[in-house]
């Protein structure tokens, strides 16, 4: 079976008179909203505007550490820094990004559905996440937090005087519009997919949301009982986690890693989501072994909950339950190692194009292999010793977060823009932004993993002067990575009234959102697909191509 | 090139002469570790070279230009079951390996010298067995086991040698304890790895690996007068500990004489062994920890010992064998040698003979040394 790929004719596209966009006007329109794409545009702008807050702080961190002596700033606002740092990327950013807003537009559309099964549910996320965000900012402005974003005990419930029932009360909110949007999601792909969209046929993106859903619901309660424990406990010193009243500070490790560990799978898995339908609809061919890819995504969300202890192999848990909590962390490195060879095998005998999301796609699977293996490091007890709390594991996790999953988000936005918005973005200048941010990245975090093994503590104002040399090498990558993030935001600010009329389908993609306008009317199909076919067929694609009537309302 | 930018210049020579890509190798453990890293990296490098070479050639083989139309395949139980099992048996090579290594590192040799750490915001306090007190500095002999027994006073901290390769979490209200065997004299960088507060990056200090000379001049020359355990004698008696304590028949509390390190029977039944973490959680818990067969009058210490305090009475009473010296800190008309001499041979008894407790210097073992019979229960 072989398919030739035909590109629509783009100088003929032109904007559909009538879609979600202009089907009503005004703020009101936007913002009382039960549309799942325009609750996705919310949350895009608004995830942007706190992924830059959160860059600037990380500027600041770096530049502060161009120098041994802390110089820049005191001591209190440096911590302050990697605290909100931490905070915003990781409960405003990284968890919401691709699920709030790629997957708010495109996982109803995919099933088949017109919207979301709770539109209103899907709002009040949005709202929640802006009540949290602004509870944060609040948090900040009167003078920050200094807790880190893991908020250990007894540092934040006794030891400090900044405004951490403040931020916690923030997490704790966010979480929330978390657990609304994977409650959506699961049961929007339980109870909404178009006729003949059977479990198999669903595209791969679908599934791995699925994946990241059950651990939103499931996972983030654990947290705000943590983060509500942590609150009581600063507030009427009720004891739980101090050990002079009987409690044990232990314990709030153990709880607050419960959520945390499985949110780097809530964070990561829809990334992988992107990567499989990017690197399919580039290679114009199905995911080579769409089933183990699937039943990897699952994999990981069910061994994400056993492996938690893993943060905390110095912390003196036993040496046996230290022994289990490693080879369960070995486990769970195996599903990700398959697709990411999948992903590899996908591209065999393909016919390959290069357009800017298959480039960060490239950048993710390169860059996660890295923080994956470096993973397994962690993982193994005794490397963990030496490793653990220094800057090993900021470089580590930052490969899987920022290398991994803002790659993965980047290719998405990028590969979902045209739908989004009816307009190309500029591709000279994106592949241009894909490299810098690719360069970049590895000057910034690669030096990392040395300064690590030579035993840089995490979370250092001031340091060693031996170490100068690859810190400054990793401020100089910082600046480069910003630049990098800086270009998409600026042309595709730019694309939205000057880049050139996408048209429905201009990758030649498969899945159901590409086979209607861009950008989509409100009510995503005037009539309710009926699926025929397989997820990623294109010779049904080629088939369907010429006697396609585009409707353009 | 300096006469174009002396900062620069400075850089780069900084750069030429103090790269390094690996910590000094100061410890036992260190060659293991480091070992272990060059495996790890080595897997590393062929499972990135293999999805490197997998993702380039096929780019470049199968870009459109070359390969304008796809051939479809659905997938490849034996692929796929290959690249399954043998990342699998890597990592699992990965974990055996890793594990070994921190048994290693995390089960102390039996004769390993003690030294106590407490962690407090933002600094570091060694008290050595021989009543040595430093801060932000550890002084060890090279080629001897040294086994750290730590405790926070405040919050988590974490006390990390990199050039030895370990790393112990220091945690509020329980023991921790790390070894190391140092094998190159020098002094390597102590860090706080755990951020614990403000000056998080300033609760660090020196590790001063000596050679067993040197480390006896120093031990002599910065001795404060009295051991560790004079302390806690001292202590012992300022607390009235020795009231009920006294080893004779009918004391009210248990006999502490061999109870280190040997089986002891709790109210309910249930029998411990009792270490560091017992004897420090008697003091502080009393109620919890109460033995069979006394009535659990004892009140708590909770707020009244310091943890510097707490480890000179823990290491008062490992160190205890008889009951001798209580009876004659306590001036008891009662004493009788045969009887305190019956209870001395307990399992696994750590000797250790006081000297010179007779000149005591007024060197304040703690805060409550003014504190005279005890205090009242709470």
């Amino acid at each position: 079976m072989s398919t030739i790929v035909r590109l629509p004719n783009q100088q003929d596209a032109t904007l559909p008179k009538r879609s979600y966009l202009n089907s009503e006007y005004g703020l009101k329109s936007w913002l009382l909203t039960g549309d799942h794409k325009r609750i996705a545009i919310l949350y895009l702008i608004s995830i942007t505007f706190f992924f830059f807050l959160g860059g600037a702080f990380a500027g600041l961190i770096r530049l502060e550490l161009l120098t041994p002596m802390p110089d820049l700033v005191s001591s209190d606002t440096y911590n302050k820094l990697f605290s909100a740092h931490g905070i915003i990327m990781v409960f405003l950013f990284l968890v919401p990004s691709v699920p709030a807003t790629v997957g708010n537009f495109v996982l109803p559309i995919m099933v088949g559905a017109r919207d979301l099964a709770f539109p209103k549910v899907n709002l009040l996320s949005w709202y929640l996440y802006m009540v949290a965000g602004i509870v944060i900012l609040s948090s900040l402005i009167l003078g920050g937090v200094d807790t880190g974003w893991t908020f250990t005990t007894p540092l934040s419930t006794h030891y400090l005087n900044t405004h951490v029932i403040t931020a916690a009360m923030g997490v704790f909110i966010a979480g929330f519009s978390s657990i609304f949007t994977g409650l959506n999601f699961i049961v929007t792909t339980h109870r909404m997919r178009a006729p003949g969209m059977t479990w198999f046929r669903l595209p791969l993106f679908v599934w791995s949301h699925y994946a990241a859903s059950i651990l939103m619901v499931l996972g983030t309660p654990v947290l705000a009982i943590t983060l509500v424990l942590v609150a009581l406990e600063r507030a009427f010193g009720i004891g739980v986690f101090d050990p002079t009243k009987g409690g044990d500070p232990l314990l709030f490790q153990h709880l607050f890693w419960f959520y945390s560990h499985p949110a780097v799978y809530i964070m990561i898995l829809p990334g992988m989501g992107v990567i499989s339908e990017v690197i399919s609809t580039f290679s114009r061919k199905r995911v080579f072994g769409y089933t183990a890819v699937a039943f990897s995504s699952v994999a990981i969300a069910v061994f994400g909950f056993f492996v938690w202890a893993h943060h905390m192999f110095i912390m003196g848990v036993s040496n046996y339950s230290a022994l289990v909590f490693s080879l369960l962390t070995m486990l769970v490195a195996v599903p990700s190692a398959i697709k990411i060879f999948n992903w590899a095998a996908t591209l065999y005998k393909g016919s390959i194009t290069f357009e800017t999301p298959m480039l960060y796609a490239f950048g993710f699977m390169g860059l996660f292999t890295i923080g994956g293996l470096t993973g397994v490091f962690l993982g193994s007890l005794g490397m963990d010793i030496h490793l653990t709390e220094t800057y090993f594991i900021v470089a580590h996790f930052h490969f899987v977060m920022v290398g991994g999953m803002l790659m993965a988000y980047l290719a998405g936005v990028h590969f979902w823009w045209p739908k989004m918005t009816g307009r190309m973005y500029p591709e000279g200048l994106s592949k241009l932004a894909a490299v810098t941010t690719f360069i970049g990245f590895i000057l910034t975090f690669f030096p990392q993993f040395v300064l690590g093994y030579l035993g840089m503590p995490r979370r250092y104002h001031a340091y060693p002067p031996e170490f100068q040399v690859l810190n400054v090498l990793s401020t100089a990558g910082a600046t480069v990575l910003g630049i990098g993030y800086l270009l998409p935001m600026i042309y595709m600010t730019w694309s939205l009234k000057y880049g050139a009329i996408a048209g429905s389908n201009p990758w030649q993609a498969t899945g159901l959102e590409w086979q209607i306008q861009s950008p989509p009317p409100t009510e995503n199909f005037i009539e309710t697909p009926i699926v025929d076919y397989e997820a990623y067929d294109y010779d049904w694609l080629a088939n369907k191509t010429p006697h396609e009537v585009t409707t353009v309302g | 090139m300096h006469f174009f930018s002396p900062v620069l210049w400075q850089f780069l020579v900084k750069w030429l002469t103090e790269f390094a890509l690996f910590p000094p190798q100061a410890s036992a453990i260190a060659p293991y570790m480091d070992a272990f890293y060059f495996f790890l990296l080595l897997i590393s490098l062929v499972g990135l070279v293999l999805v490197g070479l997998m993702v380039g050639t096929f780019s470049i083989m199968f870009r459109k230009e070359k390969n304008p139309q796809a051939t479809h395949i659905e997938g490849s139980t034996l692929l796929e079951a290959t690249w399954t099992i043998i990342p699998l048996a890597l990592f699992m090579v990965c974990f055996v390996w890793g594990a070994l290594l921190y048994f290693r590192i995390y089960n102390p040799p039996t004769n390993a010298m003690n030294i106590y750490i407490v962690g407090k915001q933002w600094m570091w306090k060694a008290e050595h067995p021989g009543g040595q007190h430093e801060i932000n500095a550890l002084h060890i002999p090279v080629g001897r086991n040294v086994q750290l027994t730590m405790i926070s006073q405040d919050v988590f901290h974490s006390f990390s040698i990199p050039a030895f390769r370990v790393k112990r979490e220091v945690i509020p209200g329980r023991y921790s304890t790390v070894w190391f065997r140092a094998t190159q004299p020098g002094t390597y960088h102590l860090f706080c790895t755990q951020y614990c507060g403000t000056l998080h990056s300033s609760m660090i200090g020196d590790i001063v690996a000596m050679s067993p000379d040197d480390y006896e001049k120093w031990t002599a020359g910065s001795t404060s007068g009295q051991s560790l355990a004079q302390n806690g004698e001292r202590l012992y008696a300022s607390l009235g500990c020795n009231s009920c304590h006294s080893g004779t028949a009918g004391a009210r509390g248990p006999n502490l004489a061999g109870i280190y390190r040997s089986k002891v029977t709790l109210e309910g039944g249930r029998t411990v062994t009792a270490d560091d973490e017992f004897l420090r959680g008697s003091i502080l818990n009393p109620t919890t920890h109460a033995m069979a067969g006394y009535a659990p009058i004892m009140p708590t210490y909770q707020g009244q010992v310091s943890e510097e305090g707490l480890i000179a009475l823990v290491e008062y009473i490992k160190g205890l064998n008889n009951n001798d010296r209580i009876h004659q800190t306590l001036n008891d008309s009662n004493f009788s040698p045969s009887q305190a001499g019956a209870t001395g041979a307990a399992p696994n008894y750590r000797s250790r003979q006081l000297t010179g407790a007779d000149q005591m210097p007024d060197a304040k073992p703690d805060t409550s040394s003014s504190k005279g019979m005890g205090p009242s229960p709470q």
